[in-house]
């Protein structure tokens, strides 16, 4: 018998963690589906959304044009280096817009929304869960997942791919700016072959992982606020680790992501 | 207690992690009183009011409401049911991010076919009544405690409910402002005739305030009965709790409680059987204090009764003893006194009373008219204590008015 118990053992444990990753996988889904069906719900909360789409996007215009302008210099400066030695620095503009629009766009805006906008929604909405405010919404007959996450996912799907759009934009200009300004590369050449190798194909495979970034970044972020309560650690403590639990998780998430997306969309 | 009971349950059991928090509770609610829940901390008052509106929901047992069980209910009836109640948080539960006048407009914002017009009228009212004046645009962090619980207040009584829950209302609030509290829901009661259950540790105060007392025990219901029944109970355990929580003065009014004055009632009580020392009692209250709430406000008609119940004091002599006996009431107990020498007593009040009002600090309550009716009674050596208060309460004249 000790010989099934110690086999047993390992099993009986990855079973475990397997039924709660399951079962957790549910619990999220749920909640997103419960959360954008009831965006559907009249009367429609348009004045909360407006709110949201401000917090969400307008807020993060500045660090994505800062980002985005960093990310096109860099990649302006990289790809200068690289293309200078076969003699091909006139593909500067199609290497920086291509990987600008299908990649860097997408992902680092997600990611930077995720630094400014997610921990932010799951710190507030695990600090409304430990003081009972969410309680306070049932007792007052308010659907707290139709007022506190339907907004947000509403908001994220408007705001994610605008934002990309803004960081594929301005990260091109970054480009131009190390690569052209600064690196001598013609800057006709540089905006024309940026014009001709980026297809409709790609502005859109770009838009659709802008939409599927927002959908994984705000249902891991507001779901770690909104279960704040169920986790070992208590108050404070619980908030913090909700918080940082939603950065990491939806970072790796959008990264994850970002792959299997780029197999189908290739 | 009229009819069958507004709710019930029916051996709710709940467990958290490892705790069994309701072991088993029965319990009644009748429509249009008050019920209070007392107990030990963590003796799971708090569980229990959540069942109620339906927080949590019970691993075993029933709640009924009318008779209906609530699980058992179509998701519309929950609805509909849930409208009816309305909570206040121990922590009062304000949405930090919402100014008061937003918190308080919440309940209503939300619901469906809301009147702009509508509701701001019913949150100006209610954030009137409850002396919130120049706060609409303040956030809650920016407000004190006190302040807080009573915009809680407003945003639970908001809706016009018809069961108010109240969590620990008075909890961290100054001995006026506690007392502000307990006779407002006292009185917003008798005007909207709602049901209450209130979680509360303030013994005696709420035994003024609540038609029927619940004591909590190791999650089980160890008392249930009026605040009278509860104050004679001979269980042990319910003894040690009340007397181990009772102050043993009024926290408004200095005097002592009402456990201390009925002991000394019953002492002087002895004395004239055993010795025929005569003494007399002398039940005063403040007749319109419901006026002055409403005029004023449940501060200044608490202050009001405290700067009474200053002139008692002042009044009586070190061996006299005066306790609340309701809100409202003090009965004073006055030794070695007959009838005659009673009267003169309250004469007396009353003199210094017109001397300087009481008024003098409440510009809102010049224009009130109040009044103090006393009644005195000498003890027999054969009437029952009840049988005093209630001829005392009888015999009640005016023996103080004031109008301006």
């Amino acid at each position: 018998m000790p010989i099934l118990v110690t086999l047993k053992t390992p099993v009986a444990a990855l079973g475990r963690e397997v039924l709660v990753f399951t079962r957790d996988l549910g619990r999220v889904f749920l909640f997103f589906a419960r959360g954008s069906l009831l965006i559907f719900q009249p009367p429609f909360q348009f004045d909360k959304i407006r709110q949201h789409i401000f917090f969400i996007g307008m807020k993060s215009v500045f660090v994505i044009c800062l980002t985005a302008g960093f990310t096109g210099m860099v990649l302006g400066l990289q790809g200068y280096y690289a293309l200078v030695k076969y003699g091909s620095t006139a593909a500067l503009g199609s290497a920086v817009a291509l990987s600008l629009v299908r990649e860097m766009g997408p992902v680092l805006t997600a990611i930077m929304i995720i630094a400014r906008a997610g921990s932010a929604m799951a710190a507030e909405i695990g600090i409304m869960r430990i003081t009972e405010q969410i309680d306070a919404l049932k007792t007052m007959d308010i659907n707290p997942l139709r007022y506190l996450i339907s907004p947000r996912i509403a908001a994220a799907l408007v705001c994610f791919p605008l934002l990309t759009a803004i960081f594929d934009v301005v990260g091109l200009f970054g480009g131009y700016l190390s690569g052209s300004a600064l690196l001598g590369v013609n800057p006709a050449f540089y905006f024309s072959r940026a014009q001709s190798s980026v297809e409709t194909s790609d502005i859109i495979g770009g838009f659709i992982k802008a939409i599927v970034f927002a959908v994984v970044t705000v249902t891991i972020c507001c779901y770690q606020g909104y279960y704040t309560h169920t986790r070992a650690e208590f108050g404070a403590k619980g908030v913090s680790i909700s918080t940082t639990s939603a950065v990491v998780i939806s970072c790796v998430l959008v990264l994850v992501t970002d792959y299997v997306l780029t197999t189908f969309l290739l | 207690m009229t009819g069958s009971p507004l709710i019930q349950l029916q051996d709710v059991v709940k467990t958290l992690g490892v705790n069994r928090v309701l072991d088993g509770i029965n319990l009644s609610i009748h429509r249009g009183e008050i019920t209070a829940i007392i107990g030990k901390s963590g003796s799971g008052k708090s569980v229990l009011l959540k069942h109620i509106i339906g927080l949590l929901e019970p691993d075993g047992g029933a709640i009924l409401f009318e008779g209906r069980t609530t699980s058992a209910m179509s998701a519309p009836e929950k609805r509909a049911l849930k409208q009816k109640f309305s909570y206040v948080f121990q922590d009062t539960a304000l949405f930090d991010f919402l100014t008061v006048l937003e918190n308080v407009a919440l309940p209503l914002v939300e619901r469906r076919g809301a009147v702009p017009a509508e509701i701001h009228r019913r949150v100006r009212e209610k954030l009137n009544q409850l002396d919130l004046y120049d706060v609409d645009y303040k956030y809650p962090s920016q407000l004190s405690g006190g302040m807080k619980k009573r915009v809680a207040l407003a945003r639970a009584l908001v809706t016009d409910p018809e069961i108010v829950l109240f969590d620990e209302p008075t909890t961290g609030l100054d001995p006026i402002r506690k007392n502000a509290v307990h006779s407002m829901i006292s009185d917003y009661q008798r005007r909207f005739g709602f049901t209450g259950v209130v979680v509360s540790h303030e013994i005696p105060d709420i035994f003024f305030i609540a038609q029927r007392v619940a004591m909590i025990d190791a999650g089980r219901i160890r008392f249930e009965g009026t605040p009278d029944d509860i104050q004679r109970a001979s269980d042990r355990e319910v003894r040690n709790f009340i007397e181990g929580l009772e102050s043993p003065r009024d926290d408004l009014t200095g005097i002592v409680s009402q456990s201390i004055g009925q002991q000394h009632l019953r002492q002087e009580m002895s004395r004239l059987q055993r010795h025929q020392i005569p003494f007399s009692i002398v039940l005063m209250s403040m007749d319109n204090l419901e006026d002055i709430d409403r005029i004023a406000g449940h501060m200044a008609s608490q202050t009001v009764f405290k700067l009474f119940a200053d002139h008692v004091i002042q009044n009586s002599y070190l061996t006299d003893t005066c306790f609340r006996y309701a809100i409202n009431k003090i009965l004073v107990v006055l030794p070695d006194t007959d009838e005659a020498q009673a009267r003169s007593f309250c004469l007396k009040i009353s003199r210094t009373m017109r001397h300087s009002a009481l008024f003098d600090s409440f510009d809102t309550v010049r224009e009130v008219c109040y009044s103090v009716s006393a009644g005195v009674v000498q003890v027999q050596p054969d009437s029952g204590l009840e049988d005093l208060i209630a001829a005392a309460e009888s015999g009640q004249t005016i023996f103080y008015e004031c109008r301006k």
